[in-house]
């Protein structure tokens, strides 16, 4: 067994492990597969200042080794989140990351303000979600937008501060940058990248909402190419994801760079995902003989 | 409640009509758990494998043999590659999930309503009910008829219609529904989203219950990734409801049609 923890701004994880925001809920229904405290972390459904409906479905496709969706930020409001959902996680024994979005940066601060109060971990701002017509990717796209969102937020909280950032950019390591100089105290990504289906037989999108977010195995390599960009271009750690969804692939994505990984569309084709991708993780190191998965970070050799 | 996941044994197949499969799984655990108007998730492992599991609505549970029937519908290429596996293959089983049906007392009397795939899960329904219960099935036409004689073998009087006329009344199973509801305690459906509107419009206008079972395109199945959403409105209040885990049974007055 090789000791799979790491250390992400202070944060230490058991192992690095996290299923991916949106994914996941807060948790309730994976406890009744697994005991969460298997995982290195939860990243929890994206939180806003408010109560959001989301968008009407259909909110997902299938597409090839992967899937769409559009959910839109459904969440019953921050408030809510954390009276009801929090005392749940933090009594999990797992390190909690409340993800975090806002149709403005105001609305960001102001979410980030009440969770500074509270005992989560870390902080993940959104600045990528592409299924809202407000804020979401718009704050991502630009690195003007990205580091100002990025600079209100971090003077409204002392937790440590994850940014997630989107793929539906031109360079992805400039707006990296800009983040980091913002203040933020570590990276995610990617989102999901912008897609589309339609139904040849009624010439309708397949979602109701017309376009979504790309995830699944179709998009790894991209996600393995963003990270090792960002990772060369920044100091801070960089928590990757993009179809993760075996050891191998979370093995890969920590070769380019990234500190931990987390797993979305996964989760969702087999509900054991995370513990299956800790425990194969586990075989590959004792394979290779290797004793210490913080040796893996970064180590891969470019031609 | 427990959920479970695992491969498990198709110990029984066939074909009950033009792409419409009949499978026995033998999934003991899942059986023990799984109540009427339920659902598992499927996952197609072709080539090049699939992200989505395709949710399949349990038709019969043989708690004693420990096996489930699905019958399902192939509609596209999951479902194509589900309704390829062999007798003795193993399926790969998330279940059982969902909010099934609210059964009410053995004697009441209650009318079972189906439109074509959605006539499986009422299997159950009808067994439970038995002579007690009036079975209205609809189908497009002559052809696409499934499970009559499993319906007719649990006592409960059965009413044939077809959309052309081509076997029993002409129409959907709302026509007939006129005629019993009077004298009926509750209405359960599943069919497609008009059926049920009419259906639901129906009993609502004769002060009966009524249940229905919804369909949506779903992705975890058990309540989290929130992508098979449907509008509610609970005691005056409109909100996001979940296919998966609220449903798929819902009080059709909560259901925002």
């Amino acid at each position: 067994m090789a000791d799979l923890s790491v250390n992400i701004a202070g944060v230490e994880f058991k192992n690095p492990v996290i299923p991916a925001s949106g994914v996941f809920g807060y948790g309730h229904e994976y406890e009744e597969f697994y005991p969460l405290s298997k995982l290195g972390g939860i990243a929890t459904k994206g939180t806003t200042g408010q109560l959001r409906p989301g968008n009407p479905a259909p909110r997902i496709a299938e597409t090839p080794m992967g899937m769409l969706n559009s959910v839109g930020l459904q969440n019953p409001g921050i408030d809510t989140f954390i009276e009801r959902e929090l005392p749940y996680l933090m009594s999990k024994d797992t390190v909690i990351i409340a993800n975090i979005a806002g149709s403005t940066a105001e609305e960001c601060a102001e979410v980030a303000a009440k969770l500074d109060e509270t005992d989560v971990h870390m902080i993940e701002l959104n600045i990528s979600c592409p299924n809202v017509k407000h804020g979401g990717a718009a704050f991502g796209v630009s690195c003007e937008g990205a580091a100002g969102v990025t600079e209100m937020v971090r003077k409204a909280t002392k937790k440590p501060l994850i940014v997630k950032l989107s793929p539906n950019v031109t360079d992805i390591a400039a707006i990296a940058k800009s983040v980091e100089a913002a203040g933020a105290d570590c990276l995610s990504l990617i989102n999901t990248l912008l897609g589309m289906r339609i139904d040849i037989n009624t010439r309708r999108p397949v979602l109701r909402n017309n376009c979504g977010g790309m995830s699944g195995p179709a998009v790894f390599p991209i996600a393995v190419r963003m990270v090792w960009q960002v990772c060369n271009a920044v100091k801070i750690p960089v928590i990757g994801m993009g179809g993760i969804s075996s050891g191998r692939d979370a093995i890969e994505m920590m070769m380019a760079g990234a500190s931990a990984v987390q797993v979305g569309a996964a989760i969702i084709t087999d509900p054991f995902a995370p513990v299956k991708i800790i425990n194969e993780m586990n075989e590959i190191l004792d394979n290779w003989e290797k004793s210490n998965i913080r040796d893996i970070i970064g180590s891969v050799k470019p031609w | 409640m427990k959920y479970t996941q695992g491969k498990y044994i198709l110990s029984k197949k066939q074909t009950l009509a033009k792409q419409i499969y009949d499978f026995t799984v033998l999934c003991p655990d899942i059986a023990a758990q799984a109540q009427i108007g339920q659902f598992v998730h499927i996952l197609p492992e072709g080539k090049g494998g699939f992200t989505l599991r395709r949710p399949i609505s349990i038709c019969d549970i043989d708690k004693e043999a420990g096996t489930i029937r699905l019958v399902f519908q192939v509609k596209g290429d999951g479902t194509d590659v589900i309704s390829q596996i062999p007798t003795g293959g193993p399926v790969d089983i998330v279940g059982p999930l969902g909010h099934g049906f609210t059964l009410t007392d053995k004697n009441d009397h209650v009318i079972i309503a189906g439109g074509g795939i959605g006539v499986p899960p009422l299997l159950g329904l009808a067994k439970y009910y038995g002579k007690n219960a009036v079975v209205i099935l609809g189908f497009r036409n002559a052809e696409a008829v499934i499970l009559q004689k499993d319906f007719e073998k649990t006592g409960a009087k059965v009413i044939m219609c077809t959309d052309d006329g081509s076997y029993g009344v002409c129409g959907n199973a709302a026509g007939p529904l006129k005629d019993y509801i009077a004298e009926s305690d509750a209405v359960m459906s599943c069919g497609p989203m008009r059926m049920l509107e009419a259906i639901s419009v129906i009993s609502a206008e004769h002060d009966v219950k009524c249940q229905v079972s919804l369909e949506e395109r779903m992705g975890c199945g058990v309540g989290a990734c929130l992508v098979c959403a449907c509008k509610l409105n609970v005691n005056g209040v409109e909100r996001m409801g979940h296919v998966c885990k609220d449903g798929p049974v819902f009080d059709s007055k909560e259901v925002v049609w």
